[in-house]
């Protein structure tokens, strides 16, 4: 009953060796939603740890930002934020329609919400270019290591769970082995989360 | 249905997980039986490390300044970074490994009846990020300037700037290390959780797995939910050292109380993440060995959720001299003196269980009743400790060092050997010799007390930890302290001696000691329903649960014992 196609991509591989499991009660919920919810408890602290971190340093220092260091693009990344948040949404939509059966409707979705994701991604990667060329770095002071800490965090995760969704995305089409809604559940939990803690760090990071 | 359909599944399965070659078996296995062994060999080995970075330092202790024999001369430098791996060893190397992800993966199936964990390959890659972990900690030994010698708590800023702790590259691969292994139980302790809550056995209430899965599963969750910010500290702690940030300097904004207070967030409930685990073994152990029912179930799991809980608010008694507010620090002293009712709660329910059984004072029984034993006094001593009046008199000295030598070494050496001795029937299939395990037992329990006992009397005459010669202090230096620090050193040798006897019982019982039966012990948990050792899947009828696994001497039967699996009459 657990069979590999009903299983997310991260833990596809790994139940092999369930599959002649013989017929017992099904779980409420399944494998890969407890694991990763498990997984999200851990990061919430990683990033509570980071918040923690951010106002600790922040509460010792006068003047933020410390003299000589660029204000952040406030206004451009509200707009940013509009977008993934946007494409959280379209990601919950197209579990919507993937449940109902409505294949073609519900793929397509999927990839507009990881084209905003990307979108998000790449405007970080423009605001970061432009802060570096502003003289903020990591080493510039505090503050400068700090944004690239949390933001950088944040970015790393956006990356990391983009990649695998994309790859969710092409064997959602596949022929063989193909991945089922539930199967793609864990993931998009995952990019619920990293949706969610982005209006958090830009209230702290970039409006406080 | 289908009790014949699941026979003939299983059956498949199990003739599906024969044919394996060498290096799929034993290097690359999927099977949470061979992955555990992985796991316990390698954190033996680790141990035999800290173990000789113990007889190392407390030698040139107790012979200042004389060459140590198969060591060399301990210089002040060196005496740092013995110390410091020494404690990151045992801790994070030797007992999270055996304990929780050994014996976790060890016992999670078999107690709770399932041919597997849930995720079998990221079971495998959790042990392959272990052993790099290991070997990139290793390494941080023998590169330029030598391993870190900050302590294991690395406090910046001497942990975060290499002009301070001259190790470079040392202190580096020690934080790059420390998180690897982090990840790597991130990844053991999901699995865990995971198959604990999906994969029982039908029949298997929540109340009915034994404890020692209980235990476990409660400590993953506990370090799931503290090693977070330790994690986030890391990633700064790395930054400050490579990439020239300042979060944890006071010269560049940043602050060094912080990395203590995500430090020990994480350490303090990681103290309770490697005892719960022995916690369960022995309530496991002792209620075999006592053929009496565990006293009081619920209340000693609930006890242990309270433990729990209450290990996320205690942390901020690591730093009564830090610099914290006293009015913070009293919060603090209240919340740790609570934490003490609920594991005496424990303590109570275990003697009780002990109280009119009919006591086998097997080996695995005298491990669990000393781990008892010792640890009741390394409890007792934390509630000093725990007073931040007394602990501002107390901190650093080795009457500190005294108490948690008393709850880490029965909970990491004692509770292994307990398990060891207990599960070495299933694991191998062969029984262990009683006698030399006895010896074995005594040979290391009375030199354990000789160590530390006297400890706790030169913490009291004003000695300090991480000195190491204490020759340059005029009232440290008599002949009196320093016939006690040469006693300890003795002890600490006769101790590791005795672990040979260990070592020849071990591998002469693996390969010819006598054909142990599926249940030696006359235990009730599912694991002795099977063959020893069990077969790849574990079962060959996967069992179905009709009650608790404590019902042992059950009044109106003739034998005092009564399976799990055993349908009712």
């Amino acid at each position: 009953m657990t069979n590999p196609s009903s299983q997310s991509v991260l833990f596809a591989a790994s139940e092999v060796s369930l599959t002649n499991r013989p017929k017992r009660a099904k779980p409420p919920v399944s494998s890969g939603v407890i694991g990763m919810l498990i997984f999200m408890v851990t990061e919430a602290m990683f990033f509570a740890g980071l918040i923690s971190a951010y106002m600790v340093i922040r509460s010792g220092i006068e003047e933020w930002p410390p003299w000589g260091q660029p204000r952040l693009p406030v206004e451009t990344t509200a707009f940013n934020t509009l977008v993934l948040l946007l494409s959280g949404l379209t990601m919950g939509f197209s579990r919507n329609l993937l449940q109902k059966q409505k294949f073609q409707e519900g793929r397509r979705l999927l990839g507009i919400s990881l084209l905003l994701g990307t979108f998000f991604l790449v405007a970080q990667g423009y605001e970061w270019v432009q802060l570096l060329n502003f003289g903020m770095t990591v080493s510039s002071s505090v503050y400068g290591g700090l944004f690239y800490l949390i933001i950088g965090a944040h970015g790393f995760h956006v990356v990391g769970v983009l990649a695998v969704l994309i790859h969710a995305w092409n064997r959602l089409g596949a022929s063989n082995n193909p991945i089922t809604a539930e199967g793609l559940l864990p993931l998009q939990l995952l990019w619920y989360f990293v949706v969610c803690v982005w209006p958090v760090l830009y209230v702290l990071v970039y409006l406080t | 249905m289908s009790q014949a359909a699941a026979a003939v599944e299983t059956g498949i399965h199990a003739e599906h997980h024969e044919d394996l070659n060498f290096l799929h078996k034993y290097i690359l296995p999927l099977d949470h039986k061979i992955i555990a062994m992985q796991y316990i060999f390698t954190g033996m080995i680790m141990a035999i490390i800290g173990g000789y970075f113990a007889y190392a330092f407390r030698m040139q202790l107790a012979f200042p300044g004389e060459l140590v024999p198969g060591y060399g001369l301990v210089g002040p430098g060196e005496y740092n970074m013995l110390v410091t791996n020494h404690g990151t060893i045992m801790i994070f190397w030797v007992a999270m490994p055996v304990l929780i992800a050994g014996f976790g993966n060890y016992l999670i199936p078999l107690m709770i009846g399932c041919d597997d964990m849930v995720f079998p390959r990221i079971n495998r890659l959790s042990y392959q990020i272990f052993l790099v972990s290991a070997l990139v900690l290793i390494l941080s030994f023998f590169v330029k300037g030598g391993g870190f010698g900050g302590a294991w708590t690395a406090y910046p800023p001497l942990s975060s700037v290499a002009e301070y702790n001259l190790t470079d590259w040392g202190s580096s691969l020690w934080v790059l290390a420390v998180a690897l292994e982090f990840i790597s139980f991130l990844l053991g302790g999901i699995n865990f959780v995971t198959t604990a809550m999906n994969a029982r056995a039908p029949g298997m209430k929540m109340m009915d797995i034994p404890i020692a899965v209980w235990f476990i599963v409660i400590a993953v969750i506990l370090f799931m939910a503290s090693v977070g910010p330790l994690i986030a500290g890391a990633v700064m702690l790395f930054m400050d050292q490579r990439i020239g940030t300042t979060f944890f300097l006071p010269s560049g904004g940043g602050d060094p109380l912080l990395w203590e207070h995500l430090f020990w967030f994480f350490g303090h409930p990681e103290v309770y993440v490697v005892l719960l685990p022995t916690l369960g073994i022995v309530a496991d152990i002792i209620t075999v060995f006592s053929r009496k029912k565990l006293f009081g179930y619920k209340t000693v799991l609930y006890t242990a959720f309270a433990t729990g809980g209450l290990s996320f608010v205690v942390w901020a008694h690591h730093q009564f001299i830090a610099g914290i507010d006293p009015r913070m620090a009293n919060i603090f002293v209240v919340t740790t003196v609570l934490i003490s009712i609920p594991l005496a709660e424990m303590m109570f329910s275990y003697i009780a269980t002990l109280y009119g059984g009919s006591i086998e004072l097997k080996t695995p029984m005298l491990w669990a009743l000393s781990f008892l034993a010792a640890f009741l006094i390394g409890g007792v001593t934390g509630i000093y400790l725990g007073a931040s009046a007394l602990d501002v008199y107390f901190h650093d000295s080795y009457f500190v060092l005294a108490h948690f030598h008393y709850t880490f070494f029965p909970i990491t050496i004692i509770g292994m050997f307990a398990a060891l001795t207990f599960w070495f029937p299933k694991m191998f299939g062969r029984m262990m010799n009683e006698t030399l395990g006895k010896i074995h037992f005594w040979g290391t329990f009375i030199p354990f007390n000789c160590i530390f006992l006297p400890l706790f009397f030169l913490g009291l005459a004003g000695q300090h930890r991480r000195i190491y010669n204490y020759q340059h202090f005029p009232d440290l230096a008599t002949q009196e302290l320093q016939n006690i620090r040469i006693f300890a050193t003795v002890s600490l040798v006769v101790m590791l001696l005795f672990q040979l006897v260990f070592v020849y019982n071990f591998f002469v019982s693996m390969f010819k000691g006598e054909k142990a039966p599926d249940n030696p012990w006359r235990a009730n948990t599912l694991e002795w329903s099977t063959s020893s050792p069990p077969p790849h899947g574990n079962f060959k009828k996967l069992p179905t649960v009709y009650r608790g696994a404590y019902e042992y001497s059950t009044p109106g039967r003739e034998e005092d014992f009564w399976p799990q699996n055993v349908a009712p009459e």
